[in-house]
């Protein structure tokens, strides 16, 4: 499996990540090394092997489904670039 | 007497409680031993007056007796912990002026203990390195230095491991995803104990790959190591992963008698082209285990190899994931925009701004493999080889196996600087006696065992089957008195 430009260039906007065109070539290098590493694992037989979903073996625990925490919207915003009248601001999403 | 900031966490608990020195006398001797190592840059935002008042409140409730061990004991603190109204940037710019409202559990409970905060310590950013190369701090120095050359402290706990090495607080907080508390604790000749997946809570630690993660100790000593997990450890219902079992009397454990005990020996960990050096302290290592009375058997581990790249699937993935909520809306950095620039740009270009080059390429590695058409020939299978790492390990302690001895590292500290053009993948290799016990959520702790042929620490790593931690850090303790290292590095900063 080999990552050309365009693969560099979509994984890049997924990520949501801005990358120069110039940047791509050894964006594109770099995964290749380690994918070229990971590539690997296809040797390993995994016939009827489960994916590993919790490294403990326990029952996650349950609580009530009530609230326990809130009412606090300036710390929420505290730290926030940009925020008005308790809000979030963000640029228009919406046309 | 040993300088006050030189102390251990055991000496000084005796001291204060003896009355033979107060929580501001160690307080002020660990912050002006910190101010006067800038040239380490280990801490990064220094609290010098929370400290003082930390100490002042300790001294009061050591007076009024009844303290508990940590009471009073200053510590350094890993950026990648949220500390209230302190700057908590896990060493990135995107969390640039990032003061959370809220405190860590493992910060809560050492504070709670009475434990008192120097400042913040740098690391790699997001904890992603194994040479503190990454931050957005700039690099960490190790206090070892044995020629001319600046070496790195390892990573990515690296400002822990090297505050600690150079006496600037007695013991310090890390976190270890693949080996970020092991790996510089071996690069700088101190301990460091990463616990059973569980044993911490996670809660309120800047998350990198969360099935990995887990907060540990970093001290001059395995008793320290002991007393300070004790503080540390415990369930905490904001962590779901966080086991509800008794924590143990750790440093009670500590009898140093291993007798009868089984140390298995991985095959599978002689790796080809290892220095001639860490093959012989492994070899002195499993024959003071023995000496000690344990009995030493070979062992192998077959899936070993595919570890690292299996971590390499699963850690960035979990990263990708973790990583998206920086999106310059809700804290730290938020990039100017350009007219007509709407949200997708404001979010590619606070995230190309805010992150630098190793964690772009880990969120994007992740992205790609968690992608459609890619999900099972890389994510899936990579958990699938992650159940066939831990069940290696299940089968050797259903074997009757208390421990495995390992190298912690595959060299010493390198000079910074040397993996610059290097592809990602050398550096990776760092990681590859530590990553194993992250994927099977097992104990780990890395103890100073000798010097290597030009004077820089090494560090043996023992395994212990999870949940026990106490036993491990016993056979710690053993290792640890019969290696009998108590080199420091000479003071040149």
């Amino acid at each position: 499996m080999s990552i050309d430009l365009d693969t560099a260039r979509r994984v890049a906007h997924l990520a949501r990540i801005a990358v120069p065109e110039e940047d791509l070539p050894a964006l594109a290098d770099e995964f290749n090394a380690i994918l070229g590493f990971i590539e690997q694992l296809q040797e390993v037989d995994v016939e009827g092997v489960e994916p590993m979903t919790g490294v403990t073996p326990m029952r996650l625990k349950r609580r009530e489904d009530v609230v326990t925490d809130g009412g606090m919207p300036d710390k929420v915003l505290a730290n926030a670039p940009d925020a008005r009248e308790g809000f979030f601001a963000v640029p228009k999403v919406v046309e | 007497m040993t300088d006050l900031n030189a102390l251990t966490i055991a000496d000084a608990r005796d001291a204060l409680r003896k009355g033979d020195v107060t929580s501001v006398e160690l307080t002020e001797a660990c912050l002006k031993a910190a101010d006067g190592a800038k040239a380490l840059n280990a801490f990064v935002h220094p609290t010098h007056d929370l400290a003082l008042e930390q100490a002042k409140a300790a001294d009061a409730r050591i007076k009024d007796g009844e303290a508990p061990a940590m009471c009073g004991v200053p510590l350094g603190i890993k950026d990648l912990f949220c500390t209230r109204h302190v700057p908590s940037q896990a060493a990135s710019g995107i969390l640039e002026g990032f003061k959370p409202e809220y405190e860590s559990t493992v910060t809560r409970q050492l504070f709670e203990s009475g434990a008192v905060m120097l400042g913040k310590l740098n690391m790699d950013e997001f904890a992603m390195g194994s040479s503190n190369e990454t931050s957005v701090y700039g690099d960490v120095v190790n206090p070892w230095k044995v020629d001319d050359a600046q070496r790195t402290p390892g990573g990515s706990s690296g400002g822990s491991a090297a505050a600690v090495a150079a006496d600037l607080c007695l013991a310090a907080t890390g976190t270890d995803t693949g080996g970020s508390i092991r790996q510089p604790a071996a690069f700088t000749g101190t301990v460091g104990l990463k616990p059973t997946y569980g044993r911490c809570s996670r809660w309120g630690i800047v998350a990198f790959a969360s099935s990995l993660d887990q907060a540990g100790p970093m001290t001059k000593t395995v008793r320290d190591a002991a007393i300070m997990l004790q503080a540390m450890a415990g369930h905490d219902p904001k962590d779901s992963t966080s086991a509800d079992i008794p924590v143990p009397d750790f440093e009670s454990m500590l009898t140093g008698d291993i007798r009868g005990k089984t140390i298995g020996i991985p095959k599978e960990y002689h790796m080809e082209g290892m220095p001639a050096e860490i093959e012989a302290l492994w070899t002195d290592g499993r024959k003071m285990l023995q000496d000690a009375g344990a009995k030493i058997v070979d062992i192998s581990l077959p899936h070993t190899k595919y570890a690292l790249p299996a971590y390499y699937v699963i850690a960035p993935a979990e990263a990708s994931s973790n990583l998206a909520r920086y999106d310059g809306v809700r804290f730290g950095h938020r990039a100017k925009l350009a007219q007509g620039d709407g949200i997708t740009e404001m979010y590619e270009k606070t995230r190309a701004e805010g992150f630098g080059d190793e964690v772009k390429r880990r969120v994007m590695v992740g992205t790609y493999v968690l992608s459609a058409g890619f999900y099972d020939a890389y994510y899936n299978r990579a958990r699938k080889v992650r159940t066939l790492i831990k069940k290696d390990f299940e089968d050797v302690f259903a074997q009757g196996v208390d421990a495995i001895l390992t190298p912690a590292t595959p060299s010493a500290a390198f000079p910074l600087g040397a993996m610059t053009d290097a592809d990602p993948v050398q550096m990776y290799l760092n990681d590859v006696f530590t990553v194993t016990v992250n994927l099977a959520g097992l104990p780990g702790i890395a103890v100073p065992a000798g010097l290597d042929g030009q004077g820089l620490p090494l560090g043996l790593q023992l395994i212990g089957r999870p949940w026990e931690e106490g036993d491990l850090l016993n056979t710690a303790y053993a290792l640890e008195q019969s290696a009998g290292f108590v080199s420091k590095p000479d003071k040149w900063w």
